[in-house]
């Protein structure tokens, strides 16, 4: 009876951490049920509930001693896919019957400690590639290739510093967006650039929240009605950052 | 021409947002891959039939079956290869162009594109889960015509 206690704690705390994983590197909420769930059953508790929202997961499962449950809090997100893939392929390991307990929660530790995302100089320059094509994409000239380029990469680095140096996200975003409006409108100033509308458009893909709505809407769809919502929330605040750094930038200057 | 630079600048964008994403880095190929057909079918529709609802749910479509099919072959999660192919989709520049107006106290305008793009992205959710029902039906009959 004590042993299936314990077990049944262990049992909690892997499905538990795999679904911390998933949700801080910005996996979807029906994935992050379903594989918990999964998880669980591959360990032998057949029933459980559990309830994602992008802030917290509550998770309880009915061993064969009392119903345990258990709440963890998720204060950052972000987006890494590796992460959500190698949570993925260790489920999968699991109800395979590959992986054992012990197996899972070392290779689970290890990935959460790892830090696997490309250098910030290497996101930076994917951004500003980005932000240079998808400005060509949006129907803009070739001139304004390069102010969209400096403008977008700036607009990203300054992003990554001010969400370490601030951590309100609202208002690195609102930062960022500023700076990508400065610094588009010098260069049009200046004469390098042309059509300011579509160098600040293509600088500020990168930033745009444009995955939060649609996963906010699919969440919907699929009856996560608190995830959704707040994801919506969440996308509506970014926007409105976006837009207020830009705004501050073309009704001052 | 035109249609072979929009062909190249998706690529890159879309293997771009996959560094941005940290997707694994043997995907980053397929990803851009991926993006390229979907705005492709995207770009032609989309200049033929004026209509970018449409253009943006067949474009998601496409996307979405061929991210299942990549998922299931090399046993990763959807996510990974789709969500790099819908960001081009994404009405990003409209959502930008609709906050602009609202602190440009221009809200008539601002209210019109704050539509579109509810439309548009409610198009692209749509489309995946559209197509993720499909792919469930299939497997289910699949299923029943085996055991009979």
């Amino acid at each position: 009876m004590e042993e299936q206690v314990v077990k049944t704690k262990e049992i909690m705390e892997v499905c538990l951490l795999a679904g911390k994983i998933m949700l801080q590197s910005g996996g979807e909420t029906y994935r992050v049920e379903d594989t918990m769930t999964r998880m669980a059953a591959a360990f032998g508790i057949e029933n459980t509930n559990c309830f994602v929202t992008p802030t917290g997961i509550i998770f309880s499962a009915e061993g064969n001693g009392p119903t345990r449950t258990k709440l963890i809090r998720i204060s950052e997100r972000s987006t890494d896919l590796q992460k959500v893939a190698m949570v993925n392929s260790i489920s999968r390991g699991i109800s395979s019957g590959d992986i054992n307990l012990k197996q899972a929660i070392d290779q689970l530790n290890e990935i959460n400690s790892m830090n696997l995302t490309f250098p910030i100089l290497v996101q930076a320059a994917a951004a500003s590639l980005a932000s240079g094509c998808f400005m060509i994409m949006y129907n803009g000239g070739w001139n304004d290739f390069i102010p969209a380029l400096i403008s977008g990469g700036a607009g990203y680095l300054s992003f990554v510093y001010f969400n370490r140096v601030v951590s309100v996200k609202f208002f690195s975003e609102f930062l960022a967006a500023f700076v990508i409006g400065l610094l588009s409108f010098l260069s049009v100033h200046m004469g390098m650039g042309q059509q300011l509308d579509k160098i600040i458009i293509g600088s500020v893909m990168p930033l745009v929240p444009g995955l939060l709505v649609t996963n906010a809407i699919r969440d919907l769809m699929a009856g996560h009605l608190v995830a959704g919502l707040s994801k919506g929330a969440e996308a509506f605040l970014t926007a409105f950052a976006i837009g207020a750094g830009i705004a501050f930038v073309v009704s001052f200057l | 021409m035109d249609l072979f630079i929009q062909l190249f600048t998706s690529f890159i964008a879309t293997s771009a947002f996959g560094v941005i994403f940290n997707a694994p880095k043997n995907t980053l190929i397929k990803c851009g891959l991926i993006g390229m057909g979907g705005w492709m079918i995207y770009y032609i529709l989309n200049s033929y039939s004026e209509n970018a609802v449409l253009a943006t749910l067949a474009a998601t479509i496409f996307i979405a079956v061929l991210s299942q099919q990549l998922a299931k072959f090399y046993k990763t999660p959807v996510i990974i290869f789709s969500v790099a192919g819908i960001i081009p989709l994404v009405p990003g520049g409209l959502a930008y162009d609709s906050m602009r107006n609202f602190v440009e106290n221009d809200y008539n305008s601002a209210l019109g594109l704050a539509a579109k793009v509810f439309m548009l992205a409610g198009t692209i959710a749509f489309g995946l889960v559209f197509s993720e029902v499909i792919n469930q039906v299939i497997r289910k009959i699949g299923k029943s015509e085996v055991r009979n």
